[in-house]
């Protein structure tokens, strides 16, 4: 598989052909989901709070789309001008900026109570111009994100790395900023399903959290993920008219396919069949 | 961009600035977009906020409000000022205009409502 990285900067390859397709494709759709909503999982927030989060690559909003589902608010920043005109269309809830990560996050210090990237922190391992020192680039995104995080916030980081030496240079520039934590790996035996997380924690270094389908720890990803679409959703009475409404809404700003809203909708069937 | 992003954004990513806080605005389109009152995110966001700046910023676009430059003492409980807070934190969105770095006069345009904050090869630190 080629990788998208190696044939353009992002901002020419995430041109607006590329940005309506890649907020078509409904498998790809879903991928992107569970994996951010891994990243909400491993940032560990506090519970039954609403919380400031930052969202590094937050292209069309997919990821974003996640943190709104755990009531959580949240700024983008991409450096694709196509992928936030498809965010802006789908009517996202976050703040968008238009602006390269690798230049630095230039927020107020202790302005998020987390932040999470998915499917991006790769492109920065590349250099797009002459001037571009992927090491430095990293350095100033990890060394600018730990400036305007709040004491005890996490930044979780989903990404492709193409070689060890790529997870080195991450993790090294990450903890020469000054976090602690590093790489997690989930499902590792699985080619398929194997997922490289970078876990970075602020005020002292705490235990990573366990990696999903390793020998040593027995979570089931599919019952951990309902546990959480529960959790989430338990606001309003499930299945009650309005439940299903939200979660629709939910699920067509997700760009999911899902059925028009009749005066039908939520009502119980009469038993007939 | 809400005024809420306003306040906790710098130009500091900018060669040779300093702090670059805070961006002065110029609003040519401002759009009133309602969302939810979250009042505990309300009162837990306040304290981060820079009051000065945020009360300013809402002049310098043209909203006119009552909230006075020093914040009162007791808005945890008053859910009338917290209103007020949530509608211009959240809901007033500038469009089209620009955001401008005090310490260089770079100015960052903003349309669709999305900032430009791409910087040119020379101005990286
Ligand atoms: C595979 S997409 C993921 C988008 C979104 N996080 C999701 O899960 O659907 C990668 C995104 O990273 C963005 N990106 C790549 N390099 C970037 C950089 N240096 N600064 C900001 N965004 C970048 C691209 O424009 C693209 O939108």
């Amino acid at each position: 598989m080629s990788r998208p990285e190696h044939l353009a900067p992002p901002e020419i390859f995430y041109n607006d052909d590329e940005a309506r397709k890649y907020t078509q494709n409904s498998r790809m759709i879903n991928i992107q989901l569970e994996m951010a909503e891994r990243c909400m999982e491993l940032l560990m927030l506090p519970e039954d709070e609403t919380c400031l989060l930052l969202d590094l690559g937050c292209g069309s909003g997919l990821s974003g789309s996640i943190a709104e589902d755990s009531g959580h608010i949240w700024f983008g920043m991409d450096i694709s001008g196509s992928m936030l005109k498809v965010a802006k269309e789908r009517e996202v809830e976050g703040d968008l900026l238009l602006a390269d990560i690798g230049d630095g996050v230039p927020f107020q210090p202790g302005t998020f109570d987390g932040a999470y990237s998915v499917s991006t922190l790769q492109w920065l391992c590349n250099a797009d111009k002459s001037s571009h020192k992927p090491a430095k680039r990293l350095y100033t995104l990890f060394s600018t994100l730990l400036a305007c995080l709040n004491r005890n916030a996490r930044a979780v980081f989903q990404f492709y790395p193409e070689n060890v030496h790529q997870t080195d240079l991450v993790v090294s520039q990450a903890r020469k900023a000054g976090f602690f934590g590093g790489l997690l790996v989930d499902f590792p035996d699985s080619s398929k399903a194997k997922k490289y997380f970078l876990v970075l924690m602020t005020g002292g270094a705490m235990p990573m959290p366990p990696a999903l389908g390793t020998e040593n720890s027995q979570i089931n990803y599919t019952s951990k993920r309902e546990k959480m679409t529960k959790g989430r959703a338990s606001k309003l009475v499930k299945k009650s008219r309005e439940w299903i409404l939200e979660k629709k809404e939910r699920r067509r700003r997700q760009g999911r396919t899902t059925r028009e809203d009749t005066k039908y909708t939520g009502r119980s069937r009469s038993g007939r069949f | 961009m809400k005024l809420l992003t306003h306040n906790l954004l710098s130009s500091k990513s900018l060669k040779g600035v300093k702090v670059g806080y805070p961006l002065r605005i110029v609003a040519k389109d401002v759009k009133i977009s309602e969302c939810e009152f979250n009042k505990e995110f309300v009162k837990k966001i306040i304290p981060k906020l820079d009051w000065k700046v945020f009360v300013n910023a809402a002049v310098e676009i043209g909203q006119t409000s009552d909230l006075s430059d020093e914040l009162i003492e007791d808005y945890e409980d008053d859910d009338d000022y917290l209103k007020k807070v949530h509608h211009l934190l959240m809901e007033v969105e500038i469009i089209n205009g620009e955001l401008i770095c005090p310490e260089t006069d770079r100015v960052f345009p903003i349309s669709a409502g999305i900032p430009n904050l791409l910087l040119n090869e020379n101005e990286v630190s």
